[in-house]
């Protein structure tokens, strides 16, 4: 749906910003990285405290970084060395925040013009296109307390984007809100941005989001990218440790390389503290080499019987060492030497009657055995 | 019943509720956002009038508007009269002795804005004023209705400055305070009581009001006496 030529292109938006990150909680540290983004949706993805919130805010001119060099078309909005800060009101960035910040105490109408310095006519007519195009037009005079939490998203995006802004900024706006209306949200973000074509950021720590929405990706952590690409690309090779846990495996477990069956393209790990050994993809390892395996637990099968004439490659026999139903999953702890965790559906646990101890084989696929570099 | 001095008391009150609000506004403003690392100097002078004894307050501000004080010469100049004992002199000792009933709740109910929504505002490209117009002050408004009424009530009610300041001239600077005061020094109790009790009522009256507003607008309560 989006047609935009973005190898063609210059970036739009060109941040390289140093800032010391206090955080409340988490210990400070410092965010540094180099960013360009051109027209159509970049994904920032890592896990809550890595310094995407801080970047937005530094882009926007909410905060100042301590150094670093900010430009929008090619325009300085922040220069540390030039002593240029251009304030927030005049960046012409839109920024829709995950608490949305609507005005509580206005009509979406009122919201939604808020930006706008035209003349009242010229300022209705544009919001009655906006709202339209983001399907709320019949919720013109209602206060966001009295809509719903979708149709609140769709307003803040309106108001955000009805002054033309030159870069938009989404820090994780669509958290709480299900699957279906989520894609609906981003189609119409997508409609308008194919008519507009500015870069727009992407704040998440949702793998699913990513999965979604995603072109490009950059991958944060502790205020440094740690990787780029497509989402398939940072997502399903993690590079480290705390990211894997972002990107949602549940499984992460230490072992050493045994050997390299390079014509297979796969090597076999012995799991730490083990008699388990699984057959993994090949990775930059040699025998010997202490690495990381990651699974996720939805990607693990569950048998009451010994499995036979499987094509999988890795089958561990174990005992249940813990069941618990969490919404529509149950988690099962299973001990193999090595303790997997295993997500099975509620029917499944009822139909293989799982219990704690009953003795069970799981079954993994070489290629849900993601490496992590050690 | 002194119907003169009730009118005076309420003249004076209504005179300072309203110059509070336009001095207030912007000092609260200031106090709520200013980074100034010697703020809490000002915030400790504003919240003075708290502690200190009527008296003390009275004592330097007659001192101020004597003749020879500054805000006295002052005046003189401009105005060709005393300032000590006037109606004038009244309102700007009861503005500095009702001050911080006036700039806490405002500070308060400024504090209480949630920032992402100055954050938006300031994004979507308003500057300061306007922020303040369109977002800070009209979510502000039990607050800014707290603060006029606990000045209008503070001012009713005050005693300690206004014999200090203002003396006891009929008509000009004799309250209603100082009536029931007079009252009761002549012995002349049943007409005290008249007024004293219209007073218990007008306050009473006024503090439901403060409560009952700040109760529907489910806002934190910012009430004073909590701190006198």
């Amino acid at each position: 749906m989006v047609a935009v030529g973005r190898e063609m292109s210059p970036a739009n938006l060109a941040a390289c910003v140093r800032k010391l990150h206090r955080g409340d909680a988490a210990p400070s540290f410092l965010l540094d990285l180099d960013v360009e983004v051109s027209p159509g949706i970049t994904i920032l993805f890592g896990p809550s405290g890595a310094g995407k919130s801080t970047l937005l805010d530094c882009i926007a001119g909410l905060t100042q970084p301590d150094a670093g060099r900010i430009a929008i078309d090619g325009e300085v909005v922040f220069d540390s060395e030039k002593k240029v800060s251009v304030p927030s009101q005049r960046r012409q960035i839109a920024y829709v925040f995950q608490s949305l910040a609507l005005f509580p105490h206005m009509t979406v109408e009122a919201n939604v013009g808020y930006g706008l310095l035209d003349t009242p006519q010229q300022a209705r007519g544009r919001v009655a296109e906006i709202l339209q195009m983001f399907r709320v037009e019949t919720l013109r005079a209602r206060k966001p307390r009295e809509i719903s939490g979708g149709e609140r998203q769709r307003v803040a995006l309106a108001r955000s984007l009805v002054t033309l802004p030159r870069v938009l900024l989404l820090d994780e706006p669509l958290t709480g809100l299900d699957a279906e209306l989520k894609a609906s949200i981003i189609d119409d973000l997508r409609t308008w941005n194919a008519a507009h074509k500015i870069p727009i950021f992407y704040v998440t720590h949702s793998r699913e989001e990513v999965d979604a929405l995603g072109e490009r990706v950059i991958a944060l952590e502790h205020g440094k990218i740690v990787s780029k690409g497509t989402p398939r690309e940072v997502l399903d090779a993690p590079r480290r440790r705390r990211l894997a846990q972002a990107a949602g495996f549940e499984n992460l477990l230490s072992g050493t390389v045994l050997d390299l069956r390079e014509p297979d393209g796969v090597m076999r790990v012995h799991l730490a503290d083990s008699t388990c050994e699984i057959e993994v993809p090949l990775g930059h390892a040699a025998p010997g080499d202490r690495v990381r395996i990651a699974i996720r637990a939805g990607d693990i099968l569950l048998a009451t019987e010994a499995p036979r004439a499987l094509s999988a490659r890795n089958v561990l026999e174990g005992r249940i060492a813990s069941l618990e139903r969490r919404g529509a999953v149950v988690v099962a702890r299973v001990d193999c030497g090595a303790v997997f965790t295993v997500h099975v559906t509620p029917g499944a646990g009822r139909t293989l009657e799982l219990a704690a101890y009953k003795r069970v084989w799981l079954v993994l696929k070489t290629h849900s055995c993601h490496f992590v570099e050690g | 019943m002194n119907i003169e001095a009730l009118l005076l008391s309420i003249r004076l009150a209504l005179c300072v509720s309203a110059i509070l609000f336009v001095v207030g506004v912007p000092l609260a403003y200031w106090l709520a956002y200013s980074k100034w690392r010697w703020k809490f100097l000002l915030e400790a002078a504003v919240a003075l009038p708290l502690v200190l004894p009527p008296t003390v307050l009275g004592f330097y501000m007659l001192l101020a508007m004597g003749p020879r004080g500054p805000l006295g010469k002052l005046w003189h100049a401009v105005f060709r009269h005393g300032l000590a004992f006037t109606f004038a002199g009244l309102v700007i000792a009861s503005v500095l002795y009702s001050l911080p009933f006036a700039v806490q709740p405002l500070i308060a109910s400024f504090e209480t804005v949630d920032r992402k929504l100055l954050d938006a505002s300031a994004v979507l490209g308003a500057g300061r004023m306007r922020t303040f117009r369109r977002v800070i002050l009209p979510l502000s408004v039990p607050g800014i209705i707290t603060a006029l009424v606990l000045s209008f009530a503070h001012t009713l009610g005050e005693f300690g400055v206004v014999l200090m300041v203002g003396g006891n001239l009929a008509g000009v600077t004799r309250t209603v305070s100082i009536d029931i005061y007079d009252r009761v020094q002549s012995l002349d109790y049943p007409s005290a009581s008249r007024t004293a009790l219209l007073l218990l009522v007008v306050s009473f009256a006024v503090l439901s009001a403060v409560y009952g507003i700040n109760r529907r607008a489910g806002r934190r309560q910012w009430l004073p006496w909590a701190a006198k």
